[in-house]
């Protein structure tokens, strides 16, 4: 199993590495003029020629992806164009906020799935299985900014339960950043539950089928605890691998939940960089969202292999 | 289980209808109800849409609630919300069809060719797919839009198009090419499995050309996945541009699609006003149908084929 745990490691280590290829030259390959493009109307020849220094663009292509690279290891992501500050440390912040968001909705996420996914294997068939599948089906199938407005639109601007605008900065102290968060928690929670919730069920289900349940049945156990001793623990492996999968996910919604609730975080720094061509914050964030997003990828792996009981007990 | 009489006319009455010789259950009917619905809307936008399309209405009235003159109500600018929603579908949906064609293509062709070419062609492609499904689509999707939109304006001044008919041509191109990725890796598997079948091998014995083996043995065969993702992929090809344009990095004014239609509308949801909600009810409504269609087929194809098909 060490071994098996050590390649997928690797493999991930040189999947990081070519996405940092990938995400620096496609940026680098293009011709694009990205002093003019930010500077549009202001354009002239001094302050062209700035911006063409603090992106480096007079040395050679390989040296300067290893110096953005070894700069990004350390953490150090050069100036940002708009500001003239470093990248780190408008980063910084943000990336706090986004962290607390998704791990704010990851607690809330994976005990609802697991606890969905398993009364609905509990009551296969009945009404609340079938209202659960069809709540999955329809959060699955809409945009986040549908479940986003929608939730704001009644909960914040008809019964004012929650604050419309999740304005939170670095002194908010943290119940009241629970309460700001709290809308863009709840969306990205419907996001991503059905998944995780689906394959908790289909898992289940799949066990239950194997005669040591039976067994179970017979020697008379209620079904609750045969569910929750017999069978969860071997359907454990693939439902860890869809959570660990769904968490990656939740780092992708969050620049659009971001943007619905105008909340202080890394996904609206992107799409404004992006927006005003500000490349080196392009470059941080779309490297730091790839990093998070392939990490727990591979920790998918490495859990599901460490989940399934015939790798970790070699013959 | 499958139905395997294809003969039976869709009748209304009959317990039932059909579809390819399978029964259509209510679910999917639902789903070809409302894709039927919001073709029907786009195609015959101009007749149904109370005003002109981008039209201020002479009685200018600014996020004027909905009402019998404006169903849906008006926008910043005056616009009538349901006109602007019947003219979006156009871009939205137009869109979204011709990027999921271009992913299709490009998808399909390789894979197969991938499949049947074998060897470091195969390696080669797979890898980096492999590469590109790593990253999140988003994200990477917006990096390679900062660095192709740099070359708008000498692109722009060079051929002489338009700054929206580029930008138009950036999404497609960039989206189409993301989500070739995963067709190519369906349509290689497909072909893989298909092309280790006795009817291919005899094919290829008896010494057809290769183009005629796929037309004739595996592109038949490999018909009913690739339809279901079909559905699938043009659902996440329409969610992706109408997040894009969510996001302000889309369709730009004055042209609207549904998703720059929610970004534009979406300050008055502070007051109450549900304006954004309309198109992006509208989006949720078309992807819960395709999705609802897709649903049924891919259980069709895993009943009549087994489950790892």
């Amino acid at each position: 199993m060490l071994k098996l745990i050590a390649q997928r490691l690797a493999l991930g280590l040189i999947t990081l590495w070519a996405a940092s290829v990938l995400i620096f030259f496609t940026t680098a390959l293009l011709p694009g003029d990205f002093a003019s493009a930010m500077l549009g109307q202001q354009a002239t020849a001094e302050n062209t020629a700035a911006i063409r220094a603090e992106l480096n663009l007079d040395r050679p292509l390989v040296l300067r992806y290893t110096d953005w690279l070894s700069g990004a290891v350390r953490g150090e992501f050069g100036n940002s164009l708009a500001s003239h500050r470093p990248v780190s440390d408008e980063i910084k912040p943000r990336l706090f906020n986004t962290f607390f968001l998704a791990i704010y909705a990851a607690l809330v996420a994976v005990p609802l799935a697991v606890f969905l996914g398993v009364m609905a294997a509990i009551r296969q068939g009945s009404t609340f299985d079938r209202g659960v599948n069809v709540g999955a089906l329809l959060t699955i199938s809409v945009p986040e900014f549908f479940l986003g407005y929608l939730l704001m639109m009644f909960l914040a601007a008809h019964f004012r339960i929650f604050p419309v605008l999740s304005a939170v900065n670095a002194s908010t102290p943290f119940f009241s950043r629970l309460y700001f968060a709290f809308l863009p928690m709840i969306t990205l929670v419907l996001v991503i539950v059905a998944h995780m919730m689906r394959m908790t069920r289909a898992s289940v289900l799949q066990v239950m089928a194997s005669p040591y349940i039976e067994m179970a049945y017979l020697k008379g156990l209620p079904k609750w605890r045969v569910v929750v001793q017999h069978a969860l623990p071997n359907a454990l492996a693939p439902i860890v691998n869809v959570i660990a999968l769904n968490l990656a996910y939740l780092v992708v919604g969050v620049v659009v939940v971001e943007r619905v609730f105008v909340y202080p975080g890394m996904g609206q720094m992107l799409v404004d960089a992006v927006s005003k061509r500000n490349v080196p914050v392009v470059l941080a964030c779309g490297l730091i969202f790839a990093v998070v997003f392939i990490g727990l990828n591979i920790l998918a792996d490495v859990l599901s292999i460490m989940s399934n009981p015939r790798l970790r007990h070699p013959r | 289980m499958a139905v395997t009489d294809a003969k039976v006319p869709a009748k209304k009455k009959a317990p039932g209808i059909r579809l390819f010789g399978h029964k259509v259950p209510f679910s999917a009917q639902i789903g070809f109800l409302i894709i039927a619905f919001n073709l029907f809307l786009m195609i015959f936008a101009p007749f149904l849409a109370p005003y002109g399309e981008g039209i201020v209405p002479a009685d200018l009235q600014k996020w004027a609630n909905p009402s019998a003159e404006h169903w849906f109500g008006t926008d910043a600018i005056g616009r009538d919300i349901l006109s602007q929603l019947l003219y979006g579908a156009r871009l939205s949906i137009g869109l979204s069809l011709i990027t999921t064609c271009i992913a299709f293509v490009v998808g399909i062709i390789t894979g197969f060719s991938a499949a049947i070419l074998g060897r470091w062609a195969d390696v080669a492609l797979s890898r980096f797919a492999d590469l590109i499904l790593s990253m999140p689509t988003l994200i990477f999707c917006l990096v390679i839009i900062t660095a192709v939109m740099a070359n708008e304006s000498a692109f722009v001044a060079a051929t002489g198009i338009s700054n929206a008919f580029f930008e138009g041509m950036v999404i497609v191109g960039v989206i189409g090419f993301l989500y070739a990725v995963p067709v190519f890796r369906l349509s290689r598997a497909v072909a893989m499995n298909i092309v280790a079948l006795e009817y291919v091998e005899a094919a290829r014995l008896r010494g057809e050309n290769i183009w005629w083996v796929i037309r004739k043995e595996v592109l038949p065969n490999a018909i009913p996945p690739l339809v279901a993702e079909f559905g699938l992929r043009f659902c996440f090809t329409f969610l992706l541009i109408a997040s894009l344009s969510f996001l302000g990095l889309g369709i730009q004014p004055p042209y609207q699609d549904w998703g720059s239609m929610v970004n534009q509308n979406a300050q008055v949801i502070f007051l109450g006003k549900p304006m954004p909600l309309f198109p992006a009810g509208a989006i949720a409504l078309l992807t819960i149908g395709v999705n609802l269609v897709v649903d049924w087929l891919l259980s069709v194809y895993s009943r009549a084929h087994g489950e790892n098909a």
